[in-house]
């Protein structure tokens, strides 16, 4: 089972090539006429020299020793891995969006600005926000757009707030997104219900809050009941209402973040829209904003005039732009094609199945692993593997155990309200037998913990490696290949 | 019902799933949500198309288009419509890749990893640079970012910027240090190029580094003897944006003493695709790795010492660090690293230097055929790869419009971000151009004048 797979370095022969090019048909200069020899490269270049054939075949070795959605169940919490309906990734490489320059003129490229207006609109209604733009292309980009947005607006009103909160049970993009943006980052506790302490909050606000930065559902799958009372607090202290919407997929067609009071949403079309997530990217963070913030939107906005679409620059109170162009447009051909064809119906049942997918689990889980909040959960929920932890076996085991049955493990060790914590997110596109299916793999690992918990420490045991030293990648640092290390 | 064939649950599994949970219907499992903010009507979406109806919609709004694959392309200034080998889209295809995340499990995503280790040390090859990451969103934000890791190893506040790096980019290096409190302050320059000769009094005790752009927004690859030197004595960083293609034939950024370097790397395989998904490069010297942002992938071992990668210097990040993280960057462009890592594996250190070559030669011949056009003028002398500036008779807009009717893509309107050259329009000329094409460009600004 276990086997290396040699470095692309390590293969090849001097001389070979794995492409064919044309060849020049105008007449050659000299290259000195056109490249003093002061400008040239000495450097050897060290590229590996392929053949197509094993070039393809060691990336196609590379790929089986990699999980994705399409190998199996990866309820990975907070990341939505839902399938990639396949029709997506023929829509986005159709030759009039794939091949189309991001500076052509307005007039040559009207399809797709109708298909961003479009999507604008759709996505209003979805969030209940009024304008969108589809800049930023990961959700922390978006939240850095969404914040700099809210910096731009109290500036704008000669206000001087510098500081945003942020639950303890948030995403670890939020404070760090925080920080990038110049804020101090005020941390608020959650309660016993695992929910945004409201005293803790009211006591936090102040003249100097921007914003709070808020998931609902949050990233205990727990929908913040109390929204309405927070949102008012918020607004009552002149701050604004941050939604981080890693976890829209909970709640389209039952709830909308602009009718909650949230002022700014950041969307992961990577998530709730299924477009795929690309081994770490690319994504898309588009943002959607309330009315008052829509003058800071980061420019061009796709506008709709009588001669057609056209992109307006003329913002003058414009954060600027967040991107080189106009963000990652192949994405949001997808989530557009994703959108068009559940239609508003499928959406809503997409979360309908998403919440009973979870709910279920949870109710399968419960009597085997230590379920800290007990009561009804939206898309994900989080377990505590506190009791496999005091036998021998963590959060962090359970995991690589997990491995051994095909399946990717949850998120581990988030949120960190939670101690040994395994945040599981099966999303709606996972039939029942999947879910019994895991549900029985994580009985027989909890066995195993009772049983032998040496032998789930040295999990996993059938997969290409085995578990990796992480702390010898640190402390050995070697982050490229070279030849006098070889 | 619609989306259906994505959803699996039947009817009657969904009602004895409700009955194992103990709930009477879906609507128990929203209790929660507070009545004031539930949505009382269906959303108003357009109706749900069919695949094969999803699709022709598609292709509608996609032929409402113009692009390279119908028109000859000399469009560039950061998005470039170069040759993608079939292989990448086959591999970059494969949905092991496509369909994963960001590889936090290692021992089941050793491809992706062991794809972005290979990855990294074709950056650090390309550059000379000791350390690279496994990616940024774009050349943009791979500036910014480097300008603000610049600002945090120095414990300076502010950055220079060339005026010749792109418009776009020195736009965003804006929106990112205005937001933080650090100053950007533009360099001037002179004839198309950087005009050093205002480096010195430009520099202070509190510039933590200069961001130069190589081949710069106009084409010109510039002089960079002593560039460096100025800065180090001064105690400020040199950022370089550059474009990978050139480096087989340039100077190396570490040859010129660089110290981070950043840039776009579409031209590495990726489709233009209306400006993203790009790829922001990142690489820097080993001294500079733990102020590094965005993910890095090291190598080392299980148990029986079998080689295998993870994700390292994870204590950077912000899932580990949170506020106190070099940056909050999370999703990256891993599928775009993927394609520019199998392009470079398909061309090697040979076709690569061809490709940068029949640019090279491709654009210079384009450039001396339009230079000789009465009414057209390249306005500044100097070393040019692949792009130039061309001065006009009319506007671009009028000029686009006229190529257009012979199915090209003319130039980039350089009129709105460098008002003193006048009308003009920035001509790029790729490996794909043939001579008919570029002839044929030549006749079209002939008769346009």
């Amino acid at each position: 089972m276990r086997k290396t797979q040699k470095l692309l370095f390590e293969s090849g022969r001097p001389g070979r090539r794995g492409v064919s090019l044309p060849a020049l048909d105008v007449s050659a200069r000299p290259l000195e006429e056109l490249l003093p020899q002061a400008f040239r490269r000495q450097l050897p270049l060290g590229l590996p020299e392929l053949s197509e054939p094993e070039v393809v075949r060691h990336y196609t070795a590379l790929s089986t020793r990699n999980h994705g959605v399409d190998s199996g169940f990866y309820p990975l919490g907070s990341c939505t891995m839902k399938y990639n309906p396949k029709v997506n990734e023929e829509a986005a490489a159709l030759p009039g969006f794939a091949l189309v320059h991001p500076c052509q003129e307005d007039e040559t490229v009207q399809g797709i600005l109708e298909l961003l207006y479009e999507a604008e609109q759709y996505l209003k209604e979805i969030t209940g926000m009024d304008r969108i733009t589809f800049q930023p292309v990961a959700g922390a980009h978006g939240e850095l757009t969404g914040l700099m947005m809210i910096q731009a607006y109290h500036r704008w009103h000669g206000q001087n707030r510098d500081k945003v909160l942020v639950p303890d049970s948030a995403h670890g993009t939020n404070p760090a997104t925080a920080a990038m943006a110049g804020f101090e980052v005020i941390q608020v506790p959650s309660d016993q219900r695992g929910l945004v302490d409201l005293a803790a909050l009211k006591e936090a606000l102040g003249p100097d809050t921007a914003a709070l930065m808020l998931t609902n559902p949050n990233t205990l799958g727990l929908f913040e009941e109390d929204i309405l009372e927070i949102a008012a607090a918020v607004h009552a202290a002149g701050g604004l209402l941050y939604y981080d919407g890693a976890n829209l997929n909970a709640v389209m067609g039952y709830a909308r973040p602009g009718d909650m009071g949230f002022d700014v949403v950041h969307l992961n079309l990577h998530k709730t829209f299924a477009t795929p997530h690309g081994g770490g990217g690319p994504g898309s963070g588009t943002v959607g904003v309330k009315e008052k913030l829509a003058p800071f939107l980061p420019l061009p906005l796709v506008e709709r005039g009588e001669a057609g679409f056209y992109l307006d620059h003329d913002r003058p109170q414009s954060i600027g732009r967040v991107h080189s162009f106009h963000g990652n447009f192949g994405v949001v051909v997808k989530a557009y094609t994703y959108l068009r064809m559940m239609g508003a119906d499928g959406l809503k049942q997409a979360s309908a199945d998403a919440v009973l997918n979870a709910n279920y689990l949870m109710h399968r889980l419960k009597p085997i692993f230590h379920l800290p909040y007990d009561r009804v959960c939206k898309h994900e929920f989080v377990l505590s593997a506190r009791e496999q932890k005091k036998m021998g076996a963590g959060a962090g085991d359970i995991a690589k155990a997990l491995l051994d049955f095909g399946f990717h493990p949850p998120t581990v060790y988030f949120p960190l309200v939670v101690t040994e914590a395994l945040m599981v997110e099966p999303t709606e596109t996972e039939s029942r037998e999947t879910l019994d299916s895991f549900a029985e793999a994580m009985a027989e690992i909890a066995r195993l913990v009772r049983e032998d918990p040496e032998r789930v420490k040295e999990a996993p045991h059938t997969t290409v490696v085995g578990r990796l030293d992480e702390a010898r990648a640190v402390r050995q640092l070697r982050v490229r290949w070279s030849k006098e290390e070889a | 019902m619609s989306g259906r064939h994505y959803l699996p649950l039947t009817d009657r599994e969904r009602g004895e799933m409700l009955a194992a949970i103990g709930a009477n219907s879906v609507e128990d499992l929203f209790s929660d949500v507070p009545a004031a903010v539930r949505l009382q009507r269906e959303m108003s979406l357009p109706p749900p198309l069919a695949e094969g109806e999803v699709l022709q919609h598609l292709k509608k709004l996609a032929a409402k288009n113009r692009h390279s694959g119908d028109c000859v392309s000399f469009l560039g200034g950061g998005v470039y419509d170069h040759f993608i080998p079939s292989v990448v889209k086959h591999i970059t295809g494969r949905s092991e890749f496509y369909t994963s995340y960001t590889p936090y499990q290692a021992e089941i995503s050793q491809g992706v990893l062991q794809a972005i280790f290979e990855y990294q040390t074709m950056i650090c090859e390309l550059t000379g640079m000791e350390v690279s990451n496994a990616s940024l969103y774009d050349g943009a934000t791979a500036l910014a970012e480097g300008a603000i890791m610049a600002c945090g190893a120095t414990c300076r506040s502010r950055v220079l910027v060339s005026r010749t790096v792109n418009p776009w980019y020195r736009q965003v290096l804006r929106t990112y240090m205005d937001s933080r409190g650090l100053v950007l302050e533009e360099l001037p320059m002179a004839e198309g190029q950087t005009d050093f000769g205002r480096l010195e009094a430009a520099l202070g005790d509190d510039v933590a580094a200069l961001i130069l752009q190589r081949p710069n927004f106009f084409g010109l690859v510039e002089d960079m003897a002593g560039v460096a030197d100025l800065l180090h004595a001064r105690g400020a960083l040199l950022i370089m944006g550059v474009d990978p293609l050139s480096l087989p034939l340039l100077q190396a950024p570490v040859e010129y003493g660089a110290d981070i370097v950043a840039g776009e790397g579409q031209s590495l395989g990726s489709p233009q695709s209306f400006g993203g998904p790009l790829l922001g490069f990142f690489a820097a010297g080993q001294k500079l790795i733990r102020r590094m942002p965005g993910r890095i992938v090291g190598e080392t071992v299980d148990k029986e010492g079998n080689r295998g990668f993870v994700l390292t210097l994870q204590a950077r990040e912000q899932h580990i660090r949170r506020e106190r993280a070099t940056s909050n960057i999370c999703s990256n462009q891993a599928l775009n690293a993927l394609a520019a890592a199998v392009y470079l594996a398909c061309l090697g250190p040979g076709g690569l230097t061809e490709v940068a070559t029949l640019c090279l030669q491709k654009a210079a011949y384009a450039r001396e055929r339009i230079a000789s056009l009465p009414g057209y003028e390249v306005p500044f002398p100097g070393v040019y790869f692949r792009e130039f500036p061309v001065r006009i008779p009319g506007t671009a807009a009028e000029l686009n419009r006229e190529l257009l009717k012979n199915n090209v893509l003319g130039g980039l309107d350089l009129a709105p971000h460098y008002p003193e050259l006048g009308n003009a329009v920035l001509l790029s000329v790729t490996e794909k151009r043939t001579r008919e094409e570029i002839d044929l460009l030549v006749r079209l600004l002939e008769g346009y004048r």
